[in-house]
């Protein structure tokens, strides 16, 4: 009797604590369909391509000042937004400007700071950025040591047609990075 | 109904609850010092309620995000009391919460047996900034567009999860819809219920442990209602009537401004605005990051500002060291002074940056121009943004500052109010084709200044001799007959701000245009209607939508001025602007957009 007992016991303690555990590991895989459903879709974006490189016309050879002084333009180019395609979205914008060698040089406007836009101001013939006050030379290196942007405006691939329209690579840049890494 | 309300009691105790929440003993009394809690509730209620109803009326999409807020703001009725509401309580909150912080620990009551409260609390304040943050760019317009992405890249610089985080609140690469149905969600869904459970918690332990201090031993106990409910209501009522000052402030001081919350041009992502700034709150923090050169953000950004965190959460243990108290109240009440030292010195940087002060007003014109457009025509299912960009009003300035100022002037500056740098090459075109602006151009004091032909190649040409010379010598009777040419020659471009004049001189006009043709021989140069002139411009709809936009697509055509053109570009034959462009130049000029 004593060891019948005994066993029972060891049986009863051992049917409760597999209860206990199959209790909560069915519990945990209920809850975890919903919250695995949830993960996926809100990480999503995680799994997306962005835009990336698009060769787009911004504007002709005659819209540059002969000086070198740079020149904001607009980039509209095709989008996608989620679940909409637009022929021509303002994407983004870019500085041109003719370059000693008679070429022209392209800098996205986007501070690689905080991802303000900058401005170029003509007094100094510098960017500054209106937001925490970087300063850029005309070829896009820091130009103020105490910038706070880790590195010079990005440079994109300039293409100057034979009738004089001026294609950009455009492409937009990860922010607060020392190095130059494309949003993919 | 006594016997249905001891049915309901039976079995659902509330009668009880409230009795006990009623007359929960209240040590020493009803104090002003006591109201915190409930303001604090008060306030956070306010958020829910107003924000319920907003969401009644918000759709967070990128076409639909600004323009359902627009509708809120300027079309529904009470919409600009209720955003009103929404938007100033959130900014009192944020300051409220802090003075309660301030309240706690220098009053000491974050410490034992207080700590897990103290924190609570602390997460609550971290969830109501957060709150804020998300709630800002919910508009979707500039301000809130661009001060928020300033954000999310600073978040994008937090090491390892950083950028993973960023990209999934952002809801892409690019900013666009799921930006605002993510943001909104966390707004509206995950923070307010997070916020009710910390309350919830909040409340629960304040209970458990009951005011902390000194028990007033001179003072008998009292019930919370009614003594000490009158003041929380007094208080509350106080708050409100802070809330109604600042929305209606503009209006009671005629102080250009908004009647409640302001609302921007809706958001562009390809035009930059310099006037981005976050909401005053966190003006600390980005006065603070202009501080770290490039590469060192992160300390900026990330690293001190968790460590003063982590400074605020040991409060509770640093308290039990020597002067660990006095500490904590210094600590904090540097903090404090640093944050107003830092955000006074940001807005009195922005104060002295006439840039800065040029985009606040561009952008408040913008979103003017904007909302009277969205008010006359609707907005299309683009977005309002593209009333924006078809405007000749908003895009004709840029496009001049951007393509023609720096030869020619308008009205002295770039089209957009600034000066220009280089030297003016070419006419003034504010006012091209009045009666005003023909009168200086055959004025011979006039026609060779820099407003008119001065820096061209026709300073000393054909028609400044003609002007200086022959115009200079007319007797009385053809100086009368100059002004009815005037008026003749300016009735071609049809120009909106002299409709009413021109229908009144219709018959010096039709003079006018007679003298040009015969006692004048304006012909002998220019053609005319059926005159075909030789050498210069053809006079036919001068200053007409339509002149202008052939003028512009190329002035070296042969019926302007052919091969003597000066330096002024094809810009429609060279591609250097589109024809809706030079159409919103030609509009612009003309005075022709929707009022």
């Amino acid at each position: 009797m004593a060891m019948h007992s005994e066993r029972t016991d060891t049986g009863t303690d051992r049917r409760g604590f597999f209860k206990k555990l199959l209790a909560a590991a069915l519990g945990a895989i209920a809850a975890a369909v919903p919250l695995a459903a949830g993960f996926m879709v809100a990480t999503d974006p995680l799994r997306r391509k962005s835009a990336g490189l698009a060769q787009v016309k911004v504007t002709t050879l005659d819209a540059l000042p002969a000086d070198g002084v740079p020149r904001r333009f607009p980039v509209i180019a095709a989008k996608t937004d989620a679940w909409n395609r637009f022929a021509d979205a303002p994407v983004g914008a870019v500085y041109l400007r003719r370059t000693a060698d008679g070429k022209v040089a392209a800098l996205n406007v986007v501070c690689p700071h905080a991802g303000c836009f900058v401005d170029f101001v003509p007094g100094t013939g510098t960017f500054l950025c209106p937001c925490h006050r970087s300063s850029f030379a005309v070829d896009g290196a820091i130009a103020d040591p105490r910038s706070p942007s880790p590195r010079g405006l990005d440079s994109l691939a300039v293409d100057v047609k034979e009738d004089g329209s001026v294609w950009v690579a455009f492409e937009n840049f990860e922010a607060g990075r020392p190095d130059k890494v494309p949003v993919a | 109904m006594k016997a249905l309300l001891g049915w309901l009691e039976e079995r659902t105790g509330a009668g009880r609850l409230a009795h006990e929440f009623l007359y929960a003993n209240i040590p020493g009394g009803a104090r002003w010092r006591y109201v915190w809690g409930g303001m604090l509730i008060f306030s956070i209620g306010l958020q829910f309620v107003t924000g319920v109803f907003l969401w009644l009326d918000y759709s967070p999409s990128a076409q639909t995000a600004w323009e359902s807020v627009n509708y809120i703001q300027n079309e529904m009725s009470g919409g600009w009391l209720l955003r009103g509401l929404h938007h100033y309580n959130a900014q009192l909150l944020p300051v409220l919460l802090v003075l309660h912080l301030m309240q706690v620990v220098i009053g000491g009551a974050y410490k034992s047996p207080r700590e897990v409260n103290f924190w609570v609390g602390l997460a609550l304040l971290l969830l109501v900034l957060l709150t804020a943050l998300t709630g800002y760019q919910l508009p979707w317009d500039q301000k809130g567009f661009w001060a928020t992405k300033v954000a999310m890249n600073l978040a994008g610089v937090v090491p390892v999860l950083g950028p993973a985080l960023q990209r999934i609140m952002i809801g892409g690469a690019d900013y666009g819809h799921l930006t605002l149905t993510r943001f909104f969600a966390v707004h509206a869904g995950i923070l307010p219920g997070t916020i009710l459970l910390v309350l919830a918690a909040h409340a629960y332990l304040f209970r458990r442990h009951g005011f902390a201090g000194d028990a007033s031993k001179r003072q008998p106990d009292g019930p919370f209602w009614p003594d000490q409910a009158l003041r929380n209501a007094v208080v509350c009522l106080a708050l409100v009537a802070t809330l109604l000052f600042l929305i209606v402030r503009h209006r009671v001081f005629s102080t250009p401004g908004p009647l409640g919350a302001e609302l921007g041009a809706p958001a562009d992502p390809s035009q930059p605005y310099s006037a981005a700034r976050p909401e005053w709150y966190f003006l600390f923090m980005f006065q603070f990051l202009k501080l770290f050169p490039g590469g060192h953000e992160l300390w900026g950004a990330v690293v001190i500002p968790s460590l003063v965190a982590l400074a605020i959460f040991l409060m509770p243990f640093t308290a039990r060291m020597k002067r660990g108290h006095q500490f904590n109240v210094a600590f904090l009440c540097l903090l404090v002074a640093g944050a107003g030292t830092l955000a006074v010195a940001a807005k009195l940087s922005d104060a002295a940056d006439p840039d800065y002060q040029a985009a606040v007003v561009q952008a408040q014109a913008e979103a003017a121009r904007v909302k009277t457009l969205a008010h006359l025509e609707g907005i299309p299912a683009g977005g309002a943004l593209t009333l924006l960009q078809h405007d000749p009003l908003t895009q004709g300035p840029k496009l001049f500052a951007r393509n023609c100022a720096s030869c020619h002037r308008y009205n002295g500056t770039d089209g957009l109010g600034r000066p220009v740098k280089d030297a003016q090459t070419a006419s003034d075109l504010a006012g091209f084709g009045s009666r005003e602006w023909l009168t200086g151009l055959l004025d011979p004091e006039r026609i060779s200044t820099t407003n008119y032909f001065g820096g061209t190649k026709f300073k000393d040409g054909k028609m400044a001799k003609f002007v200086k010379k022959t115009v200079a010598a007319y007797t009385p009777e053809q100086q009368e007959q100059l002004k009815q040419v005037i008026e003749g020659l300016s009735a071609e471009g049809h120009l909106i701000s002299q409709q009413a004049v021109d229908q009144r001189d219709a018959e010096r006009i039709k003079a006018g245009v007679g003298f040009l043709t015969d006692s004048l021989d304006c012909v002998k140069c220019h053609a005319f209607h059926d005159e075909t002139g030789t050498t210069a411009p053809d006079l036919t709809g001068y200053g007409s939508r339509e002149w202008l936009v052939k003028f512009l697509n190329n002035p070296g055509q042969d019926d302007f001025y052919g091969e003597i053109n000066d330096r002024m570009p094809a810009f429609g034959e060279k591609g250097i602007l589109s024809q809706e462009e030079i159409g919103m130049i030609a509009d612009w000029l003309r005075g022709d957009w929707k009022q």
